[in-house]
C-alpha cells in the first residue's frame, strides 16, 4: 500500500504534514464547494450532452445527436450570430467608452470623486430595475428619446421593437454600465509613472504620441483583463434580454444563453441544453486562449 | 511652457511683470484653473447624461397618469404624486418581496463571509504543500460558464427536493465565492508576518489567530464582501427565476417582473415600484462609496 503515496507525502516531516492538514481544514468548505458545485456539474453536464432527458423517464444515450441536431438547428444558429454580433460590437465600443471616461477623470479636473460616483452608479442599479427603466426610455410612441429625437427634427427610432435596432440598443444600454471597467483602467492610469510623461514631454513628444507609446503600452495589461473578463460576461448575457426583449423581435435577440435557457427550462431538453453548454464552454475557452496568445504583440508588462 | 521667463536673471525680466495686471505666478495659476475647467465642463456634461436616466425614472415614478404622457415631456412633476409608491407597493405585495430578499442577502452574506474568510486564511497564512497549485484551480474556476453547471445541479436540486425552497440560493454560498476568496487572500497577505508569529509562540491556534488577529485588521475587505454579497443579492435575477416558484417566495426582482405583467401601461407605478426596489442600493452604496471603489480596485489591478 505504501508505495502509492507520492514521494513527496512519504518525505514529509510531521511538521509538514501537520502543517498540510491544517491547511486542508481550513480550506474544506472551498474543496466541498468545488467538488459539489463545479467538478460534478461539469461532468454530468458532459454526460447529459449525450443523452436525451426530459426530468421524467430516465436519460437516455442518443451519442452525438445533440451536437449533430444543433448544427441543423435554424435556432442555435440564430442566437450564435446573435451573440458573437454582439459581442463583438458591444465588448470594444464599451472598452473604448471605459477608457476615454477613465482618461478624462485622470485629469485634473474639479469634482473628480463626484463624477467617478455618477459613473458607476449605473452599475449598482439591479438588472431588473434598469430592463424597466430601459424600457421607458426607449418606448417607441411615448420613450423620453424618441421625444428628443423628435423635437430635433429627426424620425423616432423603433429601438427594441425593431429587427434591426434591437440588438444596436442593447449595445446602447450595455455602454451605461462601464463603470466597473473605468474604475479598473482609472486605477491602471494613475499607476502610470509621471517620470515617463516629463521625458517624453522633453522629447517633444504630444499628447497622442504620449498616449500611443506610453499610456495605452502601459496600461495594457488592465486593457487585456477587461477585455477578456468583457467577451465571457458578453457571451453570456442573459437577464437583461430575457427581460426586455425576451429574444424578439423576429429572434433578433436570441441570445445564446436565452436559448440554452428555455430548452433547458421551458422544453425540458436537458441533454440537448448541456450540449450547448458544453459548445458555449469550449467556445468562451478558444475565445479565451486565442486572445491571450495574441496578446503578446500588444499587452506589455513592466515586469515588476 | 518653455517661453516662461521665469528663470531668468536679467533685471529687466524681472520688474517686467509689475507693469502687468497679474503676478507671473497668478498668471500660471490661471491657466492652471482654466485647464481644469476646460477638462471640468466636457466632463460634467457626460455625467450629467449619465445620470439623466435615473433622473429621468425618479421624475417618472412621481407623475400623474396623464403627465406620464405629456409632451413635450416635463421633468418637475406637478403635483408630486407620493400616493404612486404606496398605491405601486401595496398593489405589488412588495412587502414580501422586500422581507424574501432581504433573507437572502443576510444568509448568503453571512455564509460567504464565514466560509471565504476560512479558505482565504488557508491560502494564504499557512504554508503548506500544493497550496499554489491548488490557488491557481481556484481562479481557474472563475473560467467556467455559469450555464454550464447551471442545468446538472437544476437536476440534482430537484432530485433531492430542493426545487421550491431557497436552499438552492443559499448553500453554495457557505462554500465560499471564487472572487470574495481571492480578495480577502490578498487582504490577507497585506498583513505582516510578525504580528501573527508573536501569537504562535505564545500557542495560539491557527483558528485563533484567523479569530482573535486577522478578522479585527480584516474588518474593511470583510465590509466589501459583505456589500458586493447585499448588492449581489438585490440584484439577483437567474437563479431565483430558475428555482423559485410561488409567488410568496418571490424576490423584488421577480417581484418587479411580475407587477410589470400586471401594469404595464401605467408607467407611473411601474417606476415608482422600479424606483424602490432600487433605493436601497443606492443609499448601500452612498453609505459605502469609498470601501466600495478601494474593493474593485483591489481585485481588480493589484491581484496576483
Amino acid at each position: 500500500m505504501k508505495r502509492f503515496i507520492p514521494a513527496r507525502l512519504r518525505n514529509m516531516t510531521r511538521w509538514e504534514r501537520r502543517r498540510l492538514t491544517t491547511g486542508l481544514m481550513f480550506i474544506s468548505p472551498w474543496i466541498v464547494g468545488f467538488l459539489a458545485f463545479k467538478v460534478y456539474p461539469i461532468v454530468a453536464s458532459f454526460y447529459y450532452s449525450f443523452t436525451y432527458y426530459d426530468l421524467i423517464g430516465a436519460p437516455q444515450w442518443i451519442g452525438l445527436e445533440n451536437y449533430r441536431d444543433l448544427f441543423v438547428d435554424r435556432y442555435f444558429i440564430k442566437s450564435v450570430t446573435n451573440t458573437l454580433y454582439y459581442m463583438v460590437l458591444a465588448v470594444p465600443s464599451g472598452l473604448t467608452v471605459a477608457y476615454l471616461l477613465a482618461l478624462l477623470l485622470n485629469r485634473p479636473l474639479y469634482g473628480r470623486s463626484v463624477l467617478r460616483t455618477v459613473f458607476y452608479l449605473p452599475t449598482i442599479v439591479p438588472t431588473v430595475a434598469s430592463a424597466m427603466l430601459w424600457l421607458w426610455i426607449l418606448n417607441v410612441q411615448f420613450g423620453v428619446l424618441n421625444v428628443a429625437l423628435k423635437s430635433l427634427g429627426m424620425t423616432a427610432i423603433p429601438w427594441l421593437a425593431h429587427p434591426r435596432w434591437s440588438k444596436p440598443s442593447l449595445i446602447l444600454i450595455h455602454l451605461w454600465y462601464m463603470g466597473n471597467t473605468m474604475i479598473i483602467f482609472l486605477a491602471a492610469l494613475q499607476d502610470v509613472p509621471q517620470s515617463l510623461y516629463d521625458a517624453a514631454k522633453v522629447d517633444g513628444a504630444g499628447a497622442w504620441r504620449r498616449l500611443r507609446h506610453i499610456t495605452l503600452p502601459i496600461t495594457s495589461p488592465s486593457i487585456l483583463f477587461n477585455l477578456i473578463t468583457g467577451l465571457i460576461g458578453a457571451s453570456q448575457t442573459f437577464s437583461l434580454v430575457y427581460v426586455l426583449t425576451n429574444g424578439g423581435p423576429a429572434n433578433s435577440t436570441l441570445f445564446y444563453a436565452l436559448y440554452l435557457y428555455r430548452n433547458a427550462f421551458q422544453y425540458l431538453r436537458m441533454g440537448y441544453g448541456s450540449a450547448m453548454a458544453w459548445v458555449l464552454f469550449v467556445g468562451i475557452a478558444a475565445v479565451t486562449v486565442l486572445v491571450f496568445r495574441t496578446s503578446g504583440r500588444w499587452v506589455f508588462y513592466s515586469g515588476d | 511652457m518653455h517661453s516662461d521667463p521665469s528663470l531668468s536673471t536679467h533685471e529687466t525680466r524681472r520688474a517686467a511683470p509689475k507693469k502687468r495686471l497679474l503676478t507671473q505666478q497668478q498668471r500660471a495659476d490661471l491657466r492652471r484653473v482654466v485647464g481644469k475647467l476646460l477638462v471640468t465642463l466636457p466632463a460634467f456634461a457626460l455625467g450629467i447624461t449619465f445620470f439623466l436616466p435615473l433622473a429621468w425614472l425618479l421624475s417618472s415614478s412621481l407623475k400623474t397618469p396623464q403627465q406620464i404622457f405629456d409632451l413635450p415631456p416635463v421633468w418637475i412633476p406637478k403635483p408630486v404624486m407620493w400616493s404612486n409608491y404606496v398605491k405601486a407597493l401595496t398593489a405589488g405585495n412588495f412587502g414580501v418581496y422586500f422581507r424574501n430578499t432581504m433573507i437572502l442577502a443576510v444568509t448568503t452574506s453571512v455564509g460567504v463571509t464565514l466560509s471565504s474568510t476560512m479558505v482565504a486564511y488557508g491560502f494564504s497564512r499557512i504554508e503548506w504543500p500544493g497550496r499554489d497549485a491548488l490557488f491557481f484551480l481556484l481562479l481557474s474556476t472563475m473560467m467556467i460558464p455559469f450555464h454550464v453547471t447551471l442545468i446538472p445541479l437544476y437536476i440534482v436540486f430537484s432530485k433531492i427536493g430542493w426545487i421550491g425552497t431557497y436552499l438552492p440560493l443559499i448553500v453554495p454560498y457557505f462554500t465560499g465565492g471564487t472572487f470574495y476568496i481571492f480578495l480577502l487572500r490578498q487582504f490577507f497577505r497585506t498583513i505582516p508576518q510578525d504580528l501573527t508569529d508573536a501569537a504562535k509562540i505564545d500557542g495560539c491556534s491557527e483558528l485563533g489567530i484567523l479569530w482573535r488577529i486577522m478578522l479585527p485588521l480584516a474588518r474593511p475587505a470583510i465590509a466589501v464582501v459583505v456589500l458586493f454579497r447585499v448588492l449581489g443579492a438585490w440584484g439577483d435575477f437567474t437563479e431565483p427565476l430558475i428555482y423559485v416558484q410561488r409567488m410568496s417566495q418571490f424576490t423584488l426582482s421577480l417581484g418587479l417582473m411580475l407587477f410589470r405583467g400586471q401594469h404595464n401601461t401605467q408607467w407611473e407605478l411601474l417606476m415608482a415600484a422600479t424606483t424602490a426596489v432600487l433605493a436601497p442600493t443606492l443609499i448601500v452604496f452612498f453609505l459605502a462609496q469609498r470601501t466600495f471603489i478601494e474593493g474593485i480596485t483591489f481585485t481588480g489591478l493589484k491581484g496576483a
